[in-house]
C-alpha cells in the first residue's frame, strides 16, 4: 500500500509551483494514494534486463540548413503577454531580492 | 435536396465539383444545426459563422476555376475544398481561441496556424469552430472541461466520451461531417466508439503536432473522426506528412490511395479474403459488459464469414498497461505543464508581487482537479527518489508492451480486432467520484499509444440501444491497410439494420426544454452527497 503522508503531498506541490486550497490537499492525498496502488502490479515484472523505451517511432535526428526563416514577430509573441514592457519585453516580477523592475 | 448535413464528406465533394451545391449552402446548414442544437449538447466552444461563409465563399470561387480549367484543374483540388470540418480547441487557429478546455487559456490568442489548420486550409476545408474537451486533453468523458460537459445525442443524460467528446459529438450529430481530435490514451477511439462514428489515431510521427497544445508528448497524436471510414481517410490525407516544424513528424510517404477507398460495398468487402486478424484475449477484460464484447465477437465472427483467417492471439502484458500509463502520461504532463506560468500568455495571478508565490497562485487558480491530479502524480513519480521505481520503471514495461504487438506483426496478422471502449457511453457523474474507475475507460486503447502504432474505432451496432465500437489496430504506418478494413467491414454490414439508425435523442436537442448539460451537473451536483476525502467510491 502508498503511504504518501500529508507532508509529501504538500512538497510535491511546491516541486509542481501548484497552488492546493486545504480541502484540495486533503481530498489528493487519499486519492494519490489510490492511485499509486494500482502502480504496485509493476513490481510484478523482472525488467532489469529491459532497456526502456521513450519513443517508438525510432527517428533519429534530422537536420536542416541552420538559415533564418520566417517566424513571429515581437509585436505578436508579446500579444498575448499579461504585462508587457513599452520596450518590447514580458514584464514579471523581480526574481532577486531588492531589485526594481522586471528580469 | 434533402438535409445536406446528412451527406458524406465524399458526397459532398462530388456535389461541389458537379456544381450542384455551393460550399457557402453547405457550410450554412451546418452552421444552422450547430448554433441550434448546441445549447443541449454543448459540443461547440465557439462556432466561427463569419470567418467560415468567407472560407466557403472563397472555396466556391476556387472549385469555378477549376472547373473552368478542366478535368485536370478540377483532380487538383483536394476533395476536401468546401467541405465542412470542426477542429479540437487544442488546435491553433491563427485569431482564434486554443483554450484546450482550461480556464488558464481562457482569452488567448493563437499568433499563429497550427500545421494541420494551415493543411486544412490549404486543402480549402471550412473550419467550422472548435470543439469542448476534457481540459488538457486529460478525461474520457469531456466532464472535465472547465466550460462544462458535452451531451451525447444517443442519450442526453449520458457522456459522448472523451478527452474529444465534443469532435465526436458534433460529427454523430451531423454539425460537420468531419472534426480533428488528438488521442494519447484513447482520446478519439473511446469517444468514436461511444458516440457511433469513425475515429482514427493515426501512427506517432503521422499527423505533426506543430501547433497543438502539448499532454503527453511521446504518445499524443492528431488524428480524423467522420462517418465512415471513406471520409477519415479524406481527412487523414489532408494533414500527414513530415513538417519541418515537428521533429516527431515522420519522413514517410502519405498514400494518394487513402482518398479513393472503394466506394462499392462488394469490392470493399472482398478486401478482407485472406487477411488474418488477431483476436487478443486479454482485451476481453473482467468488468467489459456483455453487450459489447457480443458485438465486437460478431463483427469479427462477420470479417471471418467474408474471407478473413481469425485467429486468438496473447498480448501478455496487457494487464500493466493501465499503470505504465499512468505513470508515463502524467510525467509527460507535469513536464509540458511547466510552462503555463502566467508570463507569456493566458491566466496570471500577480496579486503577490512575488514571483514563485504568483507562479503557484496562477497555477491553482487555472488547473481543473483532474490537470492538478497529473500534475501531481507526474512530478512525484519524476521526483528525487522515485525517478528509478516509477518512470524508469514504467518506461522498461513499455517495451514489454510493444514486443507484444511487434511479436504479433512477426507473426504475419495483418491486424488485431478489439472492442474500442469497455463499456458504452455512461451517465454524467458515473466516475467522477474515482479517478481509477475513468481511467479504465481506456484500458483497451491506451496500450496503442504506448507502441505509437495506428488504431481505428468504427461503429459496429448497439448494445443496449448505445453504440458500441470495433477496434482495429495495425502496425506502424499501415493506416491505410486499416481503413481498407474499416471500409470492408462497413461493406459487409451496408444492409444491418442499425446502419440506419440516427442518434436517438438527436430530435430532443431542438427541444428549448430540454436542459442543457451544464444545467444537468449542477442537478447531479446538488443531490450529489458531500464528497469524502477518499479517492474511491
Amino acid at each position: 500500500m502508498a503511504n504518501l503522508t500529508r507532508a509529501d503531498v504538500e512538497h510535491v506541490a511546491h516541486l509542481a509551483r501548484l497552488g492546493l486550497a486545504e480541502e484540495e490537499l486533503a481530498r489528493l492525498e487519499g486519492q494519490l494514494n489510490h492511485i499509486l496502488d494500482q502502480y504496485t502490479v509493476l513490481q510484478k515484472l523482472d525488467t532489469d534486463h529491459i532497456p526502456p523505451t521513450a519513443q517508438t517511432i525510432e527517428l533519429a535526428n534530422i537536420l536542416r540548413e541552420d538559415v533564418v526563416t520566417p517566424s513571429l514577430t515581437a509585436d505578436e509573441a508579446l500579444a498575448n503577454a499579461p504585462e508587457r514592457s513599452e520596450t518590447g519585453h514580458f514584464v514579471v516580477p523581480a526574481i532577486l531580492g531588492g531589485g526594481e523592475g522586471g528580469a | 435536396m434533402s438535409d445536406l448535413t446528412r451527406l458524406k464528406a465524399h458526397e459532398m465533394a462530388a456535389l461541389l465539383r458537379a456544381g450542384d451545391v455551393s460550399s457557402v449552402a453547405l457550410t450554412e446548414v451546418h452552421l444552422a444545426a450547430a448554433e441550434r442544437q448546441n445549447r443541449a449538447l454543448n459540443a461547440w466552444l465557439v462556432i466561427y459563422r463569419e470567418n467560415a461563409l468567407a472560407a466557403a465563399a472563397a472555396a466556391d470561387k476556387r472549385i469555378a476555376e477549376a472547373r473552368r480549367g478542366g478535368p485536370a484543374a478540377l483532380a487538383a483540388l483536394h476533395p476536401l475544398c468546401g467541405v465542412p470540418v470542426a477542429l479540437k480547441d487544442l488546435v491553433t487557429v491563427k485569431g482564434g481561441q486554443a483554450t484546450a478546455g482550461s480556464k488558464i487559456l481562457e482569452g488567448y490568442i493563437a499568433p499563429f496556424d497550427s500545421t494541420v489548420a494551415a493543411r486544412m486550409k490549404a486543402a480549402g476545408a471550412v473550419i467550422l469552430g472548435k470543439t469542448n474537451m476534457d481540459e488538457f486533453a486529460m478525461g474520457s468523458s469531456t466532464e472535465h472541461s472547465a466550460y462544462g460537459p458535452t451531451a451525447n445525442p444517443w442519450d442526453l443524460t449520458r457522456v459522448p466520451g472523451g478527452s474529444s467528446g465534443g469532435s465526436a459529438t458534433v460529427v454523430a450529430a451531423y454539425h460537420s461531417p468531419l472534426s480533428i481530435g488528438t488521442d494519447t490514451g484513447g482520446s478519439i477511439r473511446q469517444p468514436a466508439s461511444l458516440c457511433g462514428v469513425v475515429g482514427m489515431k493515426p501512427t506517432y510521427g503521422r499527423v505533426s503536432r506543430y501547433g497543438i497544445v502539448a499532454f503527453a508528448s511521446s504518445l499524443d497524436q492528431i488524428g480524423p473522426f467522420a462517418r465512415d471510414a471513406r471520409d477519415a481517410g479524406l481527412l487523414l490525407h489532408a494533414v500527414s506528412g513530415r513538417d519541418e516544424r515537428d521533429a516527431t513528424s515522420a519522413p514517410e510517404p502519405v498514400p494518394a490511395e487513402l482518398l479513393r477507398l472503394p466506394s462499392n460495398d462488394d469490392e470493399a468487402a472482398s478486401y478482407l479474403k485472406g487477411k488474418r486478424l488477431a483476436l487478443p484475449k486479454e482485451y476481453f477484460v473482467e468488468g467489459m459488459e456483455p453487450g459489447v464484447a457480443e458485438r465486437v465477437r460478431e463483427a469479427v465472427a462477420a470479417m471471418e464469414a467474408a474471407g478473413a483467417i481469425v485467429e486468438e492471439v496473447s498480448l501478455p502484458h496487457t494487464d500493466y498497461g493501465l499503470a505504465t500509463y499512468y505513470i508515463i502520461a502524467p510525467a509527460e504532463c507535469s513536464s509540458n505543464l511547466a510552462r503555463f506560468d502566467g508570463v507569456k500568455y493566458g491566466l496570471s495571478d500577480r496579486s503577490s508581487g512575488e514571483f514563485i508565490a504568483d507562479y503557484i497562485r496562477t497555477r491553482g487558480a487555472g488547473f481543473g482537479p483532474e490537470v492538478k491530479r497529473r500534475i501531481m502524480l507526474g512530478t512525484y513519480a519524476l521526483s528525487a527518489g522515485y525517478y528509478d521505481a516509477y518512470y524508469l520503471k514504467a518506461q522498461k514495461v513499455r517495451t514489454l508492451i510493444k514486443a507484444d504487438f511487434d511479436a504479433v506483426w512477426a507473426a504475419g496478422f495483418d491486424a488485431i480486432c478489439a472492442p474500442t471502449s469497455p463499456t458504452v457511453a455512461f451517465e454524467f457523474g458515473a466516475k467522477m467520484a474515482d479517478p481509477v474507475a475513468m481511467y479504465l475507460s481506456d484500458a483497451c486503447t491506451l496500450p496503442v499509444n504506448m507502441a505509437g502504432l495506428p488504431g481505428v474505432s468504427i461503429p459496429a451496432g448497439l448494445s443496449e440501444g448505445l453504440p458500441v465500437g470495433l477496434q482495429i489496430i495495425g502496425a506502424p504506418w499501415s493506416e491505410l491497410s486499416m481503413l481498407r478494413l474499416a471500409r470492408a467491414y462497413e461493406g459487409i454490414t451496408a444492409r444491418a439494420p442499425w446502419r440506419a439508425l440516427e442518434p436517438a435523442e438527436l430530435y430532443l436537442t431542438d427541444d428549448p426544454t430540454t436542459p442543457s448539460p451544464i444545467e444537468r451537473k449542477e442537478r447531479l451536483n446538488a443531490d450529489a452527497p458531500v464528497a469524502g476525502s477518499g479517492g474511491q467510491s
